[in-house]
């Protein structure tokens, strides 16, 4: 076990962002909120997944809607532990640990303010390795563990219990609600026995976020070694460097798709790159060769700080590094593939791991 | 007719004329003082003199300034100010004045309060708002603050609660200055709460400027309507500069773009601005500045009001130029001002970039000798590597991969080369030097709008139609002449994770300054 402080906020921020592969959310309000929540309440314990009991209940908590509300409809206190307290009421015991549903983006600091509000410790595990759209885009999901009972609450005080009967159904009455409570809920899902959340989440993520972000920040100036360290540590790849020369969005089914078209620069002169997105990044192309596709990720970074820029301020001329990781294992099993591949987002398309591209590519 | 332009900058005070068919007829450089009001005086004076124009000809008179940036840097001339926030019982969890420096929060704070109300991204109430817990906040804050701010949730979709609470805090503080958010910036609560703050504490530094500009202008006996630059590169009048003051931060880069226009007769283009130390690089889209979509940060707090999209670089006609294992660095130290006692061509002992131009003949020919001695090669080299920067800076900046004319101003042009990658032309038009009065002098306004709008409940066309139609009236309240408002930039932006097919429309219109008598009262 240790402490999350202010500064590991930072980082974790940072880190989160690139896990987020384009989409969930821009962490800056988050870091707000949860550095002031360790300035009042003092530092989160974390704890590992081999430290989690087997009976201990642990529940995660996240925030669901657009981002784009959340900058303007700030989140209230309450938002951060009325679903969880509705969540003990409704299970008739107390909540014994608070996880990230989600390390990408925004949601991997909502159960830091939640945990120092509560006085609980945090699991350094989330359901997804990375950021997804839709509800039921979580390894509990592919292990077939149950999501209901679900609370959801908003700032005005409305609390919601669903019993949705798989997460699928989950996400779409979830989603309807999200949009009647003003465009952002707060949502306890998933709550499970330590021995489920063993057998099933991704361990170390928020390490892994501190670790990145900590590398990024140190990035200035230093050619490159941030990003190279961060590489390092998550088995990537340089896609390719490159400047944006278009980029276009369209709103469908409630999602921004769309497509951002690349020149190489430096060594990869005289090349197009494009990257399809759907919230985050979907798939990496050299012309109409594969590089890269969902559910493995793709980040786009700022060729100079190293930062990670999300889909909404990609902008034309941008000089950025496009990098991609390997996806946990359990999204490249049959069911993870039909439920994030490229065949749920659309695309006629088999996937291929990252790593078999990137060596056809050589 | 004439329009007089004016522009305080750090080191000069620039005045330029021009008639009424826009023609810049005179432009005149002074000193800065440290009253500016003197420096302001000297050069419309210096200005009238030497154009030997007869002072009741000029009817309109228009300043840039960096009065309000100072203050906020400086933190001095600071008024207190009471906020209320209007959003209980969301926005709790981050209160005014979140992450603000601590020494410019000390000198502006006097209390802050979230109060009951605001709205949703589709304009239902979050929560009806409570007369009584304002009047009651008014009451502890009577005596103490000189100003107050007042930001509601989704205040730019739905202004009217704003409104009301500013009548309510009237019948508590009688006139005490009200700076309501949703005139001040976009989506992004903080940040537009932040630049609210700012435009209240504002309030006493504006309204010295345009009482000093005043002054100015009847002690030399001209009688024009005055107005100031913006950021944005349009005018607003002193009625409407009196209320939002932060307004007229930025406006010097963005003068120069627009007098940079002007003087080119181009709508589209690269602004380049070499100085001693950098160059700053601005895209000029449509006859006016293009913006940046990035937060601004004043003073260390952050904004999200409107400023143009500048790039600076470390490139200067006094950039040191290091040789180092055959590696040729280039900047970004400077000499700076000091160029003219450093720089080799000077009898100085620093190599920069005004030396290596200027062995290679393109500069101060007549001190060729200083630098005979440099390789030409080398110089050769040096220049291809400075010219290649400003090629990768100017291409960042593009909008598209089209070759695009560069249109240069600033002391350290010199050291740009006459042919760039990407660049259908490089030119360099006569009063470059004014370029930033000229672009106050020249007399436009502009109304915005942001709306999020519902396709479910109207088509796209009919929601840009209502965004183009309230951005027409807002140009209008700004001073605009209605035959001459022309819409210039339209931008829509599909909300991600919302259903309901909820888009963001931003519309910005401006027209010609209304050529009446009267001064137009917002």
């Amino acid at each position: 076990m240790r402490y999350i402080d202010e500064e590991a906020i930072e980082k974790i921020a940072l880190g989160a962002a690139v896990l987020g592969t384009g989409g969930g959310g821009d962490p800056y309000i988050g870091k707000l909120i949860a550095k002031e929540a360790i300035r009042k309440y003092g530092p989160v314990a974390l704890i590992s997944l081999e430290e989690l009991r087997d009976n201990q209940i642990v529940v995660p908590i996240s925030g669901m809607g657009a981002p784009s509300v959340t900058i303007e409809k700030i989140p209230s206190e309450i938002e951060f532990t009325a679903p969880l307290d509705k969540f003990e009421e409704v299970i008739g015991k107390k909540v014994d640990v608070v996880m990230p549903i989600e390390i990408g983006g925004i949601n991997s600091l909502f159960p830091i303010i939640a945990a120092a509000k509560k006085g609980l410790p945090l699991l350094d595990a989330d359901a997804m390795g990375r950021a997804f759209p839709e509800a039921q885009m979580v390894t509990f999901h592919l292990d077939g563990l149950e999501s209901s009972p679900v609370t959801m609450s908003d700032e005005k005080g409305n609390v919601v219990v669903l019993y949705p009967r798989d997460g699928v159904w989950h996400e779409r009455l979830a989603r309807v609600i999200t949009i009647e409570m003003g465009g952002s809920a707060s949502v306890c899902d998933y709550g499970l026995l330590g021995k489920e959340v063993k057998s099933s989440a991704i361990p170390g993520t928020l390490t892994l976020a501190e670790t990145i972000g900590g590398y990024l920040l140190d990035n200035k100036g230093k050619e490159r070694q941030g990003i190279n360290k961060m590489l390092e540590e998550l088995n990537g790849y340089q896609l390719f460097e490159a400047k944006i020369t278009d980029i276009e969005r369209r709103l469908i089914g409630g999602f921004t798709r769309g497509k951002a078209i690349f020149e190489g620069i430096r060594n990869e002169q005289g090349r197009s790159f494009s990257i399809d997105f759907q919230n985050e990044h979907l798939v990496a192309k050299e012309a109409e060769h594969l590089l890269c596709s969902t559910p493995d990720l793709i980040a786009v970074l700022d060729a100079e700080t190293g930062f990670p820029i999300t889909t909404e301020r990609m902008k034309y001329g941008a000089r950025v590094v496009v990098v991609a990781f390997p996806c946990h294992s359990k999204w490249r099993t049959k069911k993870g593939i039909e439920t994030v591949g490229p065949y749920y987002f659309g695309y006629d398309f088999e996937y291929q791991p990252v790593e078999e591209l990137q060596k056809e590519r050589v | 007719m004439y329009r007089l332009g004016l522009d305080v900058g750090g080191t000069n005070t620039d005045a330029a004329l021009i008639d009424g068919d826009l023609k810049v007829f005179h432009t005149v450089k002074v000193p800065t003082t440290k009253e500016v009001e003197s420096g302001i005086i000297e050069a419309i004076a210096k200005v009238v003199k030497e154009s030997k124009v007869d002072s009741s000809d000029i009817k309109y008179a228009m300043l840039g300034t960096t009065h309000c940036t100072n203050a906020i840097v400086e933190r001095k001339r600071l008024d207190k100010v009471g906020v209320i926030r209007i959003g209980r019982p969301a926005t709790t969890a981050i209160p005014p004045f979140t992450n603000w420096p601590k020494d410019i929060r000390a000198k502006i704070e006097v209390a802050s309060i979230i109060v009951s109300g605001g709205y949703e991204f589709d304009g239902r109430l979050i929560a009806e708002l409570d007369k009584e817990e304002v009047s009651k906040f008014c009451r502890e804050i009577r005596g103490k603050a000189e100003s107050i701010a007042i930001s509601g949730v989704y205040a730019p979709v739905n202004k009217e609660q704003e409104e009301i609470v500013a009548t309510w805090v009237r019948e508590e503080l009688g006139d005490i200055p009200i700076s309501l958010s949703h005139a001040i910036g976009s989506i992004g609560l903080l940040e537009r709460e932040n630049a609210t703050i700012l435009n209240a504490a504002l309030m006493t530094t504006g309204q010295t400027v345009i009482n000093g500009f005043s002054k100015a202008l009847s002690s030399l006996n001209i009688e024009a309507e005055m107005f100031f630059s913006q950021n944005d590169g349009t005018l607003m009048n002193a009625a409407y500069a009196e209320r939002y003051p932060i307004l007229t931060m930025g406006c010097g880069p963005t003068n120069s773009i627009r007098g940079s226009a002007h003087l080119t007769g181009l709508d589209n283009a690269i602004v380049l601005d070499v100085g001693g130390t950098t160059s700053d690089i601005g895209v000029l889209s449509k006859g006016f500045p293009r913006e940046s979509s990035l937060a601004v940060i004043i003073g260390g707090v952050n904004t999200n009001f409107r400023m143009p999209d500048i790039l600076s670089i470390g490139l200067g006609g006094g950039t040191r130029i290091l040789e180092n294992n055959e590696k040729i660095i280039v900047g970004p130290e400077s000499v700076g001002y000091e160029i003219t006692k450093k720089a080799l061509l000077f009898g100085g002992d620093v190599l920069t970039t005004s030396d290596i131009v200027t062995r290679l003949g393109y500069a101060f020919e007549d001190r060729a000798k200083e630098v005979e001695h440099l390789s030409f090669e080398f110089c050769e080299k040096v220049n291809d590597q400075m010219t290649e920067m400003l090629e990768d800076a100017i291409d960042q900046m593009k909008t598209s991969s089209k070759e695009v004319p560069l249109i240069l101003s600033g002391g350290g042009s010199i050291i740009v080369s006459k042919s760039l990658k990407g660049v259908s032309e490089v030119i360099m038009p006569e009063h470059y030097g004014a370029a930033n009065a000229i672009g106050a002098a020249l007399g436009q306004v502009s109304g915005d709008v942001e709306r999020i709008y519902s396709l479910d409940k109207m088509n796209r066309e009919e929601a840009l139609t209502d965004a183009k139609k309230l951005a027409t009236h807002e140009a209008i309240k700004a001073g605009a002449d209605e035959k001459t408002i022309s819409i210039i930039s339209i931008e829509d932006i599909p909300l991600a994770y919302l259903p309901g097919n909820a888009l963001l429309i931003r519309v910005k219109a401006v027209g010609d300054l209304q050529y009446s008598s009267e001064s137009v009262i917002i």
